[in-house]
């Protein structure tokens, strides 16, 4: 009987303690990131044809260039994603270091905008309808509003030159 | 709404005077022009330098890029296959040092010998080579007939990640078209890799 109520009581701590743990890490977890298995999948859950201009940017973790221009495309976020603009980072890192490198990548840097997680490997594919100019090296950006669109395979050195480059595509008032 | 996108993906609407121009370098059927760099055994290599070659396999890698990384083994296995064949491998690093210390000519020389390039590995100094042929990342292939003409520019295949789970060799396939004296299909393939490094202006 004593032992019966003993293993009642610790039935129930138990069970706190695992709420506790529960409720703390869904605090630390930072964002459930979504995965896409083509470019068509990402394009149609992503891209919603209104007033809002999509900026994506193609990136890894394994890409210097893309690491050190990140920061201002967050800080585009933090600025702009009142006024119907949404930043949508495109992680290409291997399947393999998705665990590893992407997501403490994510949770060390606090990155607030979305990020996706494109596993289409078939480059030849699906890197032609982002842009027929894409040769495939990155960081590449492109800006996306209703039927307009605007690809660039290039680095932004700082916060004004991603405004200029996105204010010359969609006006901010 | 995926057909209207389609759509919009294929018709280029905008250009914008930041943007490095998309098409500038070598197309296929363009005559490639010749270089003459530096290798890793400390002597200049160029086009010229192998007048028998039946075709070269000029490939813009470098030792610091993950996607030139998993490459490399496969290009010193094409180098041995090919060379046997009358194809030439010549890779060029077109990287700035001073940007990624890792492609510095010490650390070529180092890279070379630890895998075994039986093939020149050439080091793009003055950067001037890369943007003549219009390579833009690393690894990127040009493969040329014995005329110095683009045939083939693109990915070597189609698995960076997984060699074992490759399903189209589209560099091997190339030269196969090329050794029946056919044009390749395709003659341009896109893929991922590592932008050049070049010093902010």
């Amino acid at each position: 009987m004593k032992y019966g109520l003993c293993f009642y009581f610790m039935k129930v701590f138990t069970a706190i303690i695992s709420l506790v743990f529960i409720l703390f890490a869904s605090k630390v977890q930072t964002q459930v990131l979504r995965e896409f298995d083509t470019y068509d999948t990402l394009s149609s859950s992503i891209f919603k044809n209104n007033d809002t201009t999509y900026v994506i940017n193609f990136w890894a973790t394994w890409c210097a260039p893309c690491v050190k221009e990140l920061p201002y495309f967050e800080a585009f976020n933090k600025k702009y994603k009142e006024q119907k603009f949404k930043v949508v980072l495109v992680s290409l890192d291997f399947k393999r270091q998705i665990k590893s490198h992407l997501l403490p990548f994510i949770t060390k840097n606090k990155i607030a905008s979305e990020v996706v997680i494109m596993n289409d490997k078939k480059y030849d594919t699906w890197l032609p309808k982002v842009d027929a100019s894409w040769s495939g090296s990155i960081p590449a950006t492109y800006l996306i509003q209703g039927d307009k669109k605007l690809f660039a395979e290039r680095e932004f050195a700082n916060l004004e030159e991603l405004e200029d480059f996105i204010f010359s595509f969609s006006k901010y008032k | 709404m995926n057909v209207l996108f389609q759509i919009l993906f294929t018709i280029s609407i905008l250009t914008n005077g930041d943007v490095r121009v998309p098409n500038s370098g070598f197309q296929p059927g363009d005559k490639a022009s010749d270089f003459d760099l530096k290798s890793v055994d400390g002597k200049n290599y160029s086009l010229a330098s192998f007048k028998d070659a039946k075709g070269f396999i000029v490939v813009f890698t470098c030792n610091s890029c993950p996607f030139a990384v998993m490459y490399e083994d496969r290009i010193v296995e094409l180098s041995k296959k090919y060379s046997k064949k009358g194809y030439q491998v010549i890779a060029i690093n077109p990287n700035d040092p001073e940007v990624k210390p890792d492609d510095s000519y010490e650390k070529m020389k180092v890279r070379a010998k630890d895998k075994g390039f039986d093939f020149p590995y050439l080091f793009d100094e003055s950067q001037t080579v890369y943007p003549s042929y219009g390579a833009t990342k690393t690894p990127h292939v040009f493969l040329l007939d014995r005329n110095h003409i683009v045939k083939y520019i693109g990915a070597i295949d189609d698995n960076a990640e997984d060699a074992s789970q490759v399903e189209e060799k589209y560099l091997e396939n190339a030269i196969a078209a090329l050794d029946k004296g056919k044009e390749p299909v395709p003659a341009v393939t896109k893929a991922i890799g590592c932008s050049i490094k070049v010093k902010s202006k």
